[in-house]
């Protein structure tokens, strides 16, 4: 039992990113490593530096159920026994890579965003509390382990690429139509997407701190003080304060602008992986321990009722 | 219908948290405790759906006898019942949870089980799918809504991205609810009077096996980014931080 097995999505992004962290981590720990992708094609991925692909495929693969993911999954890693299991944390492996796991009797840690090798074994790093503590993480037993990656906790860049590309293998696993119990419908969209975040040079966002619905004026009259764009963390969105159109995060959009400000957003991982590539960073929170402060350039730990006033009457000098 | 409910009990949200002597959890003697936000969005779903199909609500809670505090306030929303799972152990790993969920439940063969999509403290985001296999049941995650159908139910997940999908599927069948999908409920005055007659059913918990995933060491995180941080009066934080967008960053 050796190596270490990456799964990767067709979407790309994340999953390079998991197949960065998956060949780090195996050369640390002096394994090799696998991919597998759920897929007639599995070139897509094989000038990677990889022993070798999986092209996971079966008719009934051609859409994502959890059951047909988990027994196709599960049938790979039990012919080559692999010693670890990367994912990327995907909305889809959140779905079925817990189930997958535990069906082979271990626990998937979810949501890594670090490691190291100690003695020859792996300890990762995860969040908890909403960003505002980090644990180590130890696997108790025996092996595979099970874990997946946060979005830019590593970079997709540093992804080697293979000398000549990695060999493809088909796996067709034993699957049976009564075994999926779910049936998947059309995939849609509620609304076209008025505004484009990601142009914006400039980006006001506001989050929880904000209390009230009749506050976002005041975010309102920041932003156009900065010459901004207004966004928002998904509870303003949830409540119905702002369109689903502002909002930035993992199930919103994806910002880079030259400036960012964050005014009341304690700065949840699922928001800080929508904007943490921005240039500068700006954070306004009454919390000193709220993680956004963690990826701020420039912070002011204060009530925003007095901050953004001031902040108002400083720009028009 | 048969709808449980199940819920955890978190640190409140805005609590300023310190790790404990041994390093491995945070010190929980002067916190208050609040409802796992997502799972008072699995609970509102719960309401609605016997709302929608009759039936009961049992709300199935894990954790010391504190947790009672936040099992009432769910049967003060409405709620039938419950079940509490008595343990002290906080940050054991989601298969051992979810098997003494399983064992809780045995009697009970619920056909819908809720839960959040995750919990606020640990945040695996793994314990409804995890309960579903350990079961047999057919799951699905980030729920915005529920429908019953003839042979079971439709519902609607949220994707990436702003895609959504309806998936069918028999019952039973456990789903994890994305926040926000619904308007939270308060307790009424008179949802409070009743709730101190609901039954609350204590169970121990099944002595299981060891957890395979154990926290280590807990800590505050490193600053990722130098971060400036300004000092003084908000008339003073907010000029030096135009100043420096202006002169230093030149963003503005």
């Amino acid at each position: 039992m050796s190596g270490i097995l990456v799964i990767l999505e067709q979407t790309q992004g994340m999953s390079i990113e998991a197949l960065a962290a998956a060949q780090q981590i195996a050369s640390e720990l002096g394994q090799s490593v696998f991919a597998a992708i759920v897929s007639n094609d599995g070139q897509s991925v094989a000038a990677y530096k990889l022993d070798k692909v999986h092209a996971v495929a079966h008719p009934l693969l051609a859409e994502y159920t959890s059951d047909g993911y988990k027994l196709a999954l599960k049938q790979l890693i039990e012919q080559h026994r692999p010693s670890g299991v990367l994912f990327p944390h995907t909305y889809q492996v959140r779905d079925f890579a817990p189930a997958l796991a535990a069906s082979l009797g271990r626990v998937l840690v979810s949501d890594v965003i670090g490691h190291r090798v100690e003695n020859g074994s792996l300890v990762l790093v995860r969040q908890l509390f909403q960003g505002k503590l980090n644990a180590d993480v130890r696997f108790q037993g025996d092996g595979p382990w099970f874990a997946s990656i946060q979005a830019g906790a590593f970079r997709a860049e540093n992804a080697v690429k293979g000398d000549a590309s990695a060999p493809v293998e088909t796996l067709t696993p034993t699957l049976e139509a009564s075994q999926i119990r779910t049936k998947p419908l059309e995939r849609f969209r509620e609304s076209q997407r008025a505004v484009d975040l990601g142009a914006a040079e400039r980006i006001v966002s506001v989050g929880r701190g904000i209390r009230e619905q009749e506050n976002i004026a005041l975010i309102e009259d920041l932003a156009k003080a900065m010459g901004a764009e207004l966004a928002a963390s998904r509870p303003i969105c949830d409540n119905g304060w702002l369109p689903m159109e502002r909002q930035v995060g993992s199930s919103g959009q994806t910002v880079a602008p030259k400036l960012y400000v964050a005014v009341g957003i304690s700065g949840a991982i699922q928001h800080l992986v929508g904007m943490k590539g921005s240039k500068t960073i700006v954070a306004i929170n009454k919390d000193p321990e709220a993680p956004i402060f963690e990826v701020a350039d420039y912070g002011i730990v204060g009530d925003l009722f007095q901050t953004v006033p001031a902040l108002i009457e400083a720009l028009k000098k | 219908m048969k709808i449980v409910v199940a819920i955890k009990q978190v640190p409140a949200r805005d609590s300023l948290l310190k790790v404990n002597a041994s390093g491995a959890w945070i010190d929980d003697a002067d916190l208050s405790w609040e409802i796992n936000e997502p799972d008072a969005y699995a609970l509102e779903a719960g309401l609605q759906l016997r709302e929608a199909a009759s039936g009961e609500v049992v709300v199935l809670c894990a954790g010391p006898e504190r947790a009672t505090q936040t099992i009432r306030e769910a049967l003060a929303k409405g709620a039938d019942r419950a079940i509490h799972i008595e343990t002290n152990e906080a940050a054991t790993d989601p298969l051992v949870l979810a098997k003494q969920m399983a064992a809780a439940l045995e009697s009970e063969k619920p056909d819908v089980i809720l839960t959040g999509l995750q919990s606020d403290d640990l945040g695996y985001g793994q314990t409804g799918v995890i309960l579903a296999e350990v079961l047999g049941y057919v799951h699905a995650t980030l729920v915005m809504s529920i429908e019953t159908t003839g042979s079971g139910i439709r519902v609607k997940r949220e994707l990436e991205d702003g895609w959504f999908q309806n998936v069918e599927m028999p019952l039973p069948a456990v789903l994890t609810i994305q926040s926000g999908a619904a308007k939270l409920r308060y307790a009424t005055l008179m949802g409070i009077k009743k709730a101190k007659s609901k039954e609350i059913k204590a169970v121990p918990a099944s002595a299981g096996a060891a957890p395979l995933v154990t926290l280590e060491r807990v800590y505050f995180p490193q600053k990722s980014k130098k971060s400036q941080i300004f000092e003084g009066s908000p008339q003073e934080t907010a000029a030096q931080l135009v100043e420096k967008l202006r002169f230093e960053a030149r963003v503005l």
